[in-house]
């Protein structure tokens, strides 16, 4: 596929972006049953009547994602509709039960809002159109065929498990003016959205699980020129792929602009492995959907008080809590996205909270944590480790009894399941030897061992003293003092540190 | 006592009593559908194992000296639109063939907890939408008045049953008509509820805002009985109304009209409807006098529009709500031989599924919601739909019931307008205000036209949850018909 390089390509044009985004809600059950929304079940274990679309089911909103959804349009201050219904939005499609899907057309439950987010430093103000409910569809899986899709496949197989989870759609007003910055801003509004639906806790967010998912469109204009025609690029399933693929579509239209060709309006879908885009579904002639107001549902009508008690539950906004925090940790845009992007900024600040130094709760987290969490295939915050075992360590590496080395051989034995660090120490005799005799008589046999190092050290080459300090800690099985190790080294050869 | 042809109120009591057992009564019944039924064909599945032990069980608990409910042990007939667990329910359609409901309908779980009989499931034009029991994939039902002529339609079944005495109960449902009509027709009552007061969950939807399920029996009392069974709140369909439900039994049972005012439609009568439905109808308005009712005449202007409004409406609905019917997850499938694709599939199955005149309104209604045409006509049809409820809202403010014919006509011949579908769809012209704007009305039997010698039936209507209004109206004409015939109307039906 032809490209004209990015930076060349905005020498050109200009591009306009709008972002659609869809949360799945973190509700118990379904939109419009009582079936359970647990992701990762058999096929078709969790499914009823209602969402399987047999013949007399009838569904019922779920006041918990009526709920959800008005919080998040007062996060993104939006208007709440007094009243307002679902719509039918009609069309064939085996993954969708009922050959409809319940969604909101004319009348969203919220409008009109808007979300600042920072890039470069740049603060970049997104509005948001609106934000309706619908439910998810079922997920379908083609097998046979090389693309993967149902064109072409030899077989298809449906899981209705996901049809009916609540959805929350959020579309944008395009965005304009953002210039090079177009995959960037793309970027941070899909983060920016996806910290807020975690703080609010509607929804658990995972990309790569489909519980949030963005489609991207953009077009691309001369300066002065009306917009162009848009495309819509589906796929796009982690962070990184928001970027490229906007990045993508600006490299790839401006190519076809240059050639004197035209954007054909269509659905693009992002391919992972390249970073390119690869045309869908046509979307020339626009589908008719037939939507009209579902008659088995009554109106949504929130009365004022239950919006504004709403309104009293939303959290601090994480674009204002990341600014505190940075602050008063004294940490820079880019560590903090490291904490967020980890998804540990939680379980740091709590470990702040509970008298760990900024620095040292970061770095447990982001380093020993981070990698034992991994290894286990679990979310940090889940490890059976607290706050107040990561006070208790600092104290005692404060106090001396231990250093960094025992400290994680502690944790290791905490996360082990062997107790508490005061019992995992007094179990494993861990402590930093503090009695000078022992690391006098080590000392005196490293040297022995490596006369040629002693001598250096002597002619003052400092710095060969680490051999000798780790032969110590070698033998001393970690449980010395290196700073002390290394203060009776020197006093022994006579030489000044 | 004759155990098929007593209403079902004397046959709960000699249940009760223990003078008979549920399962000696549903014998009968079954021994008369089995005499009957190859000619009146009013049903598509018989449940004698089914209904002989449920039978069997509710005079075990009348044994056992449990207490019984006011209609226990007694059989009826179910509109086959209802799904009911276990039992084939198919809509009158070829695409639900073969089809076994796993979960029972809210009625349907109301029936069997008031320890009623489910008999069968009752045929039907295909997904109601018809108004002769003719468009029913499995062959039409015959009027036990004329075997020649409809029972009515949709619900043309279970009218026939009850006037077949195959059942003595029935359930019926009803979007346009199709509890009312087939209840004129057939010389039996039957009622529509106020939209909400008897949840629709388990009802194959034709129109979801239009839709309603109620009672049909021989006479008013046994409604009101089998009404109060099925009504009541019922958290699985949104739109069922969380209010007490009125008391329906004690106005059948208090059949006094004096200074009810009844308010005559202008509208609904008059041009257009049949000379001895008319004469029928005006006797039924002076009895109603006679009774000391002050009847008045009312107009409804917007009624006119009805038929109109409410063929965009109904056709918008359902071409959304048969949708399902794809082939994909149960009933007929058409074409799958590995060559196809899905969208071919779901179309074959479609085409080989559904019956003319099923098409023939999705079709209508998929054209009425496309871009362009949905503000032309499923919205202007929104707006006559308003004007329709404020004209009932107004008349409502000056009277506590209007009346009508039900329909315009006797039962007419079978295959007489199954090729012309305005003419079919006149028939509920009198019906479908009703449907619109979501209020009650009933239909009862009020004499033979004396040009065919066919029943006619009085429509009464009532406001939304004025539900009783239409018992104790319908009771008082129905006393004093029998007072005057000596009989209920339906005893002068034919030998089968």
């Amino acid at each position: 596929m032809k490209t004209v390089p990015f930076e060349e390509a905005l020498t050109r044009y200009e591009p306009v972006i709008g972002l659609e985004v869809h949360v799945e809600l973190g509700t118990q059950s379904k939109m419009f049953c009582s079936c359970s929304t647990n992701f990762g079940a058999e096929p078709n274990t969790q499914v009823c009547p209602v969402c399987l679309a047999l013949p007399g089911a009838m569904p019922v909103a779920n006041r918990a994602a009526i709920e959800s959804i008005i919080r998040i349009g007062l996060a993104l201050n939006c208007s709440i509709a007094e009243w307002c219904r679902m719509a039918r939005k009609n069309y064939f499609y085996p993954d969708m039960p009922k050959d409809y899907q319940i969604s909101q057309y004319d009348e969203p439950i919220c409008t009109d809002g808007y979300l600042d987010v920072t890039v470069d430093g740049k603060v970049v103000r997104v509005e948001i159109e609106r934000v309706h409910m619908e439910e998810d569809t079922g997920k379908l899986t083609h097998s046979g065929g090389a693309t993967g899709r149902i064109h072409g496949a030899d077989y298809s197989v449906v899981d209705y498990n996901r049809a009916g989870i609540p959805l929350v759609e959020i579309v944008t007003k395009t965005v304009v003016g953002t210039g090079a910055l177009a995959p960037a801003v793309a970027r941070a509004y899909v983060a920016e959205i996806r910290d807020l639906m975690r703080a609010l806790g509607v929804s658990d967010v995972k990309m790569e699980e489909g519980s949030l998912r963005c489609d991207a469109n953009l077009s691309l204009n001369r300066p002065g020129d009306p917009w162009g025609t848009r495309t819509e690029t589906k796929n796009v399933n982690s962070l990184r792929s928001v970027e490229r693929a906007v990045r993508f579509e600006i490299e790839r239209q401006a190519a076809v602009l240059d050639d004197g060709g035209r954007v054909h309006q269509e659905t693009r879908h992002f391919q992972e492995g390249d970073g390119t885009t690869a045309p869908g579904r046509s979307k020339e002639q626009a589908e008719d959907y037939r939507y009209f107001p579902e008659p088995d549902l009554v109106p949504i009508a929130p009365s004022r008080e239950w919006v504004e008690e709403l309104r009293l539950t939303l959290p601090e906004l994480p674009s204002v809590r990341r600014a505190r925090l940075a602050e008063a940790w004294v940490i820079g845009e880019f560590e903090m996205a490291t904490l967020v992007n980890a998804g540990i900024l939680d379980i740091v600040e709590e470990t702040v909270a509970a008298g760990v130094a900024p620095d040292a709760a970061r770095k447990w987290w982001s380093g020993e944590f981070t990698r034992a969490a991994s290894e286990r295939g679990v979310e940090p915050a889940d490890l059976p480790v607290t706050s107040a075992d990561i006070a208790r360590v600092e104290e005692l590496i404060a106090s001396g009894a231990l250093n960094d080395k025992l400290a994680r051989q502690v944790f290791e034995a905490v996360l082990a399941g062997e107790g508490s660090p005061d019992e995992v120490v007094a179990a494993r005799g861990l402590a930093v030897v503090s009695d000078d005799g022992p690391l006098l008589e080590a000392i005196d046999a490293a040297l022995a061992e490596q006369p040629d190092v002693a001598e250096k050290i002597r002619s003052g080459k400092l710095q060969a003293a680490g051999a000798i300090v780790g032969a110590v800690m070698k033998t001393t099985r970690g449980q010395a003092d290196a700073g002390r190790v290394r203060e009776l080294l020197l006093e022994r050869l006579g030489v000044e540190g | 006592m004759s155990l098929i042809r007593d209403n079902a109120s004397v046959l709960a009591s000699a249940i009760a009593e223990g003078e008979v057992s549920s399962e000696e009564v549903t014998r009968a019944h079954l021994d008369r559908i089995a005499a009957v039924d190859e000619r009146v064909h009013a049903f598509l599945h018989v449940d004698s194992d089914g209904a002989i032990a449920a039978a069997k069980r509710v005079d075990a608990k009348r044994a056992a000296g449990e207490k019984l409910g006011p209609l226990a042990g007694v059989p009826l007939a179910l509109k086959d639109v209802l799904a009911m667990k276990g039992q084939p329910t198919t809509a009158g359609s070829k695409i639900l063939e073969g089809w076994i409901p796993p979960y029972d309908a809210a009625v349907v779980e109301r029936l069997r907890a008031a320890d009623i009989i489910i008999l069968g499931k009752t045929n039907m034009d295909e997904f109601a939408m018809g108004s002769s029991t003719e468009h029913s994939a499995y062959g039409p039902t015959h009027n036990p008045w004329d075997l020649d002529r409809i029972p009515g339609g949709s619900g043309g079944g279970s009218a026939a049953a009850l006037a077949a005495f195959e059942a003595p109960l029935a359930i019926g449902t009803d979007t346009g008509g199709s509890i009312r009509q087939p209840a004129a027709v057939t010389a039996t009552v039957g009622v529509k509820p106020t939209y909400g007061a008897v949840p629709r969950y388990g009802l194959i939807a034709l129109a979801s805002s239009l839709d309603q399920v109620g009672p049909c029996a021989r006479n008013v009392l046994d409604t009101a009985l089998l009404h109060a069974a099925i009504a009541g709140h019922d958290a699985r369909d949104s739109t069922s109304i969380n209010a007490p439900v009125p008391d329906v039994v004690a106005a059948a049972l208090n059949a006094d009209v004096r200074g009810m005012k009844v308010g005559l439609v202008r509208e609904l009568s008059g041009a257009g409807y049949q000379a001895g439905v008319q004469q029928r109808f005006d006797e039924a308005v002076a009895i109603l006098t006679e009774l000391g009712a002050e009847v008045i005449e009312v107009s409804c202007p917007h009624f006119e529009y009805a038929l109109a409004a409410y063929y965009l409406i109904l056709p918008s609905e359902c071409s959304s709500n048969l949708a399902r019917f794809d082939g994909m997850r149960y009933g007929l499938r058409v074409g799958d031989d590995g060559s196809r694709s899905v969208e071919e599939v779901m179309a074959l199955t479609r085409e080989a599924g559904f019956g003319p005149e099923v098409k023939r309104r999705i079709m209508i209604g998929t054209y009425a919601l496309s871009s362009g045409y949905y503000d032309a006509y499923y919205g202007q049809a929104q707006k006559v739909r308003t004007l329709i409820t404020r004209d009932f809202t107004e008349a409502f403010e000056k009277v506590d019931v209007l009346i009508s014919p039900t329909a315009p006509t006797t039962a007419f011949k079978i295959g007489e307008k199954v090729d012309d579908p305005v003419a079919m769809y006149l028939n509920d012209i009198a019906t479908i205000p009703v449907n619109l704007a979501g209020n009650c009305a009933m239909s009862l039997p009020i004499g033979l036209a004396p040009e065919d010698g066919l029943p006619v039936g009085l429509q009464i209507m009532a406001p939304p949850m004025g539900d009783d209004r239409l018992y104790r109206a319908g009771a008082a004409v129905e006393a004093a018909l029998v007072d005057r015939w000596g009989h209920l109307l339906i005893e002068e039906a034919p030998a089968l």
